[in-house]
């Protein structure tokens, strides 16, 4: 335990929202507390990288996001020749896992977030739901803040086309969207 | 107006002057104002969607002790050859079941929860103490006593119910609370343990509190207190002893 800068209970304050975002990032409850304990386990590991004095969420939504973007990219090598079926799959599991959860238009939302990109979808959630600056975001993911903005851009609005489209759709939100 | 004004606008990053400047271009353009409506409300379903998680209970913790660590050998080994050397007979002590850290933490959540409370420590006071052993009894399924630890000087203080904190293993179980003259408080936690596997001390410390450890028969106990170790070792050999005369 010598030389840590931060404490087990420090970084055991922020599971709800670590939780939360990797929710969100994956759209799974399993997949999201593997992530998170996988995220905690290696932040422990490798907590005398962290420097004191620095903000400990960004340090830790950081490790969440290579933990994150590790499992992406060998899920990716894994599964290349299927992956047009497996991402069919990954959204029809979220859809009824979403439609299970909440209301419609949280159903389509979770849906349209599914088929992110995820790099998109990293920002559009650090921004949307963390409430991070651009600046903390793009420090989480190690890109310039430029990157940042060109992806929530991108990000914004293929979302919003999706919902668009599912709105219109017939079975969709229309009826219930009141405002 | 670029994108960046547009999104920093939707966030609340923009400035007061790029604020009032959206604000107009979006009073001109009917898309542009559907535009950030549409995001702001990206934003707020977002949250609906998955905030509810940040109050779900979860089991998830900072996984603090490798199981290779050579402190914690060490540790248990001196523990194990003390244990030895104290005349102990120790069976088993190496098919350690998955449950024992478990108990500790669990001591040391009650001892955290419960210890600090001046005026309700415990539920059934130690006046009533036949009471409160055959109703823990009865609730734990299994026979318990409530050692004396006199001789140390700490007397009963009374005890509670615990609910299960894990799903696998549902019995709830009891706590038991000693204070000395001074006002320091030592808990006893019993659980059932379904493994029947008798071992050693074990001895785990979270801050300040240290925690010594054992199965025996059907029970598992976990004895927590903001003790010197070797200071707290003695009482739990007293617990020992007296569960077991």
């Amino acid at each position: 335990m010598a030389g840590a800068g931060f404490s087990a209970a420090d970084a055991e304050r922020w599971i709800p929202r670590l939780r939360r975002y990797a929710l969100a990032l994956t759209g799974n409850r399993e997949a999201a507390d593997d992530l998170t304990q996988d995220t905690l386990e290696r932040a422990w590991r490798k907590r005398a990288l962290w420097q004191p004095g620095t903000d400990l969420r960004a340090w830790l939504f950081t490790v969440m996001h290579n933990v994150y973007v590790n499992g992406v990219r060998s899920s990716r090598t894994t599964e290349s020749l299927d992956e047009q079926g497996t991402a069919a799959e990954a959204v029809r599991a979220m859809q009824a896992e979403s439609a299970a959860e909440g209301g419609i238009v949280v159903s389509e939302l979770r849906t349209a977030l599914a088929s992110l990109a995820p790099e998109q979808r990293e920002v559009v959630l650090l921004v949307g739901l963390e409430q991070m600056s651009y600046v903390e975001a793009a420090t989480v993911l190690e890109v310039p803040i430029g990157t940042v903005m060109s992806r929530l851009s991108r990000g914004r609005e293929r979302l919003r086309l999706l919902l668009d489209a599912s709105m219109r759709s017939p079975g969709g939100a229309s009826l219930r969207r009141v405002k | 107006m670029k994108d960046e004004q547009l999104h920093a606008y939707v966030d609340g990053a923009a400035s007061e002057e790029d604020r009032r400047a959206v604000e107009a271009a979006a009073a001109r353009d009917p898309d542009l104002a559907a535009r950030l409506r549409a995001y702001a409300e990206q934003n707020r379903v977002l949250h609906e969607a998955f905030d509810p998680v940040l109050n779900e209970p979860h089991s998830l913790r900072v996984p603090m002790a490798p199981a290779w660590s050579w402190s914690r050998w060490g540790g248990m080994a001196a523990t194990l050859l003390l244990g030895v050397a104290c005349g102990f007979f120790v069976r088993g002590w190496l098919t350690a079941s998955a449950s024992v850290p478990v108990i500790a933490r669990e001591a040391v959540l009650a001892h955290a929860a419960y210890v600090p409370e001046v005026r309700h420590p415990v539920e059934v006071v130690a006046s009533e103490e036949s009471h409160l052993v055959a109703w823990l009894s009865k609730r734990l399924s299994t026979p318990i006593k409530a050692p004396s630890l006199v001789t140390a000087g700490y007397h009963l203080l009374g005890g509670r119910l615990l609910p299960p904190t894990h799903p696998n293993d549902p019995a709830p179980m009891a706590l038991l609370m000693y204070e000395n003259a001074q006002g320091r408080r030592l808990s006893l936690l019993v659980k059932r343990e379904s493994t029947n596997t008798e071992t050693a001390f074990r001895f785990s410390e979270d801050g300040a509190t240290r925690v010594f450890y054992w199965i025996d028969g059907p029970l598992g106990y976990a004895l927590a207190g903001d003790l010197p170790k070797d200071e707290l070792q003695t009482i739990a050999r007293l617990v020992y002893r007296q569960l077991n005369p």
